[in-house]
């Protein structure tokens, strides 16, 4: 089995879980409580990951982003190199392609706030940003979390945009799912069962140990 | 009253719709039936190919059609991934295989016609940058060893072909080790040769056949890496034992063995079974 491989996808998605909580979380706010007429073109933009195809993300990151494009050589003059082929390239498409999986969970649980309590608070004098942390975000926290685990479970199970960015390096980008394909390509059948078998059992118990977990999460927020 | 208009007017637009419908079913109708009158009876090849054949098979394909009005539906990818999907009942009639062991092994595991596996062409390789790049090439693999040279794209060594020759020519060469942290996969050769052509890549081990093809001719430079570098790339095409259509794929084959087919293939840098006939039993 390569360790490897695992121990990098495991990597990629908790740094794309955490990206996305940080970020996921005002971009929801301001998806649900923003009254701004043109809203659905950015929940439009937000939830496009959804519709299209991987190999649409991976072609602008590669071509679009290339060092023969002007978006790319702005990168590269930043940091410089090109994003494919580096794991910084990995985390942008993967932040990229889950962003709908942890904005509409978490933009899903602010809409369910009572807006009473958010007003009451407000007017008890409480900041905004103490409003959402005292107030929405712990009554949301079943979105929250559900945000963060589909993130990171969407992350794990990414292979088309890292198929066509990636590069395939060991350690850098050569994902789980992508060790997978190469074992299966290569005929290593048994090598391919076992990765995949293991990847199967974690991803279930993650599921399991987080759903199991989030019920009882929510009936703590919910008892008054 | 109003509301019988709207019903009317939805009724015709179903109406139109239908008609449109209608209509474009029996265009679509009519013109495979034009295609079927204009064929012979073989129908259509459906071929697997490995990517180094991108550019010339789809040339093949069509000269084929003009010659025995067969039609070819062409899948281009590894021929590992191909030997696979054979293995596991996938419905093709042909597999090239950019690899003459592939197709052997189909024959051995009883997945292919006996015999009926043909070296039809002995694949090269070269090593490429775009046009523009800085580092110059045409002097051989010791141009890798400039540092400006980030990456370096080959084809996966574990299941192409080609990438197992750009691995074994680099070892041979002894650059293997100063480039080894800098090579980056491809999921087949034409990936890798797209990772160098997109810019991403600022050399790479890719065929021949794609760098002469009318897509890649004038966008770089090439540097033909010596043949006893590495094992000769021998390009074996087989017929699957479940081919759908088994007279098509005999034809196909038969037409890949003619002059005009090699005189093509040479033209698209790939060298002739015919000139090295002690490759030719594998």
């Amino acid at each position: 089995m390569n360790w490897q491989a695992i121990a990098l996808s495991l990597k990629l998605a908790v740094c794309v879980a955490a990206i996305l909580l940080a970020a996921g979380l005002p971009l929801a706010y301001w998806v649900t409580f923003s009254r701004w007429r043109w809203k659905f073109l950015v929940e439009g933009i937000v939830a496009l990951p959804i519709v299209l195809p991987p190999t649409v993300l991976g072609y602008y990151i590669l071509v679009g982003l290339g060092p023969r494009h002007l978006g790319g050589q702005i990168w590269q003059s930043l940091f410089g190199h090109t994003l494919p082929f580096t794991f910084a390239g990995l985390l942008v498409a993967s932040v990229l392609y889950s962003l709908p999986f942890a904005v509409q969970p978490f933009a899903a649980g602010f809409e369910a706030v009572d807006r009473h309590l958010i007003e009451a608070s407000w007017t008890l004098g409480a900041s905004r940003l103490a409003t959402f942390f005292r107030v929405i975000l712990p009554l949301s926290a079943a979105g929250a979390v559900t945000g963060v685990v589909l993130s990171f479970a969407h992350t794990i199970g990414e292979f088309g945009v890292v198929l066509m960015v990636g590069g395939n390096i060991p350690g850098v980008t050569r994902t789980v799912s992508i060790d997978i394909y190469d074992q299966v390509q290569a005929a290593n059948y048994d090598a391919a069962n076992r990765t995949a078998m293991a990847l199967l059992a974690f991803s279930f118990l993650t599921l399991a140990v987080i759903y199991g977990t989030n019920r009882r999460a929510l009936s703590i927020w919910r008892r008054p | 009253m109003r509301n019988r208009i709207r019903t009317a007017r939805s009724i015709s637009y179903c109406a139109g719709l239908f008609a449109l419908v209608f209509v474009i079913s029996l265009r679509t109708r009519c013109a495979s039936a034009k295609l079927q009158s204009g064929a012979k009876p073989c129908g259509t090849v459906t071929v697997a190919a490995a990517s180094d054949l991108t550019y010339a098979l789809n040339e093949i394909a069509a000269n084929f059609q003009k010659a025995t009005g067969c039609a070819v539906r062409l899948s281009l990818g590894s021929s590992g991934n191909f030997l696979t999907q054979i293995e596991n009942g996938a419905p093709f009639d042909v597999l090239f295989s950019a690899d003459l062991a592939y197709p052997l092994k189909l024959e051995a595991r009883g997945l292919a016609v006996p015999g009926s596996t043909y070296l039809y062409a002995i694949g090269k390789i070269v090593l490429w940058t775009r046009e523009g790049s800085r580092v110059d090439v045409t002097q051989g693999f010791s141009a890798l060893r400039d540092i400006r040279i980030k990456k370096i794209a080959i084809a996966n060594p574990e299941h192409a072909p080609y990438g197992r020759a750009a691995e074994e020519a680099l070892r041979r060469s002894g650059v293997y080790e100063s480039v080894k942290g800098r090579l980056v996969l491809g999921e087949n050769i034409s990936q890798a040769a797209e990772f160098v052509e997109s810019g991403n890549a600022d050399a790479g081990i890719v065929a021949l056949s794609l760098t002469l093809s009318p897509a890649m001719r004038d966008k770089g430079r090439s540097w033909i890496i010596p043949e006893n570098l590495y094992t000769p790339i021998q390009q074996g095409v087989v017929i699957v034992r479940a081919a759908a259509n088994p007279q098509g794929a005999q034809q196909l084959l038969d037409y890949i063995k003619t002059p005009a087919t090699a005189a093509l293939l040479e033209r698209y840098g790939f060298v002739l079974p015919a000139r090295i006939p002690a490759a030719r039993t594998p």
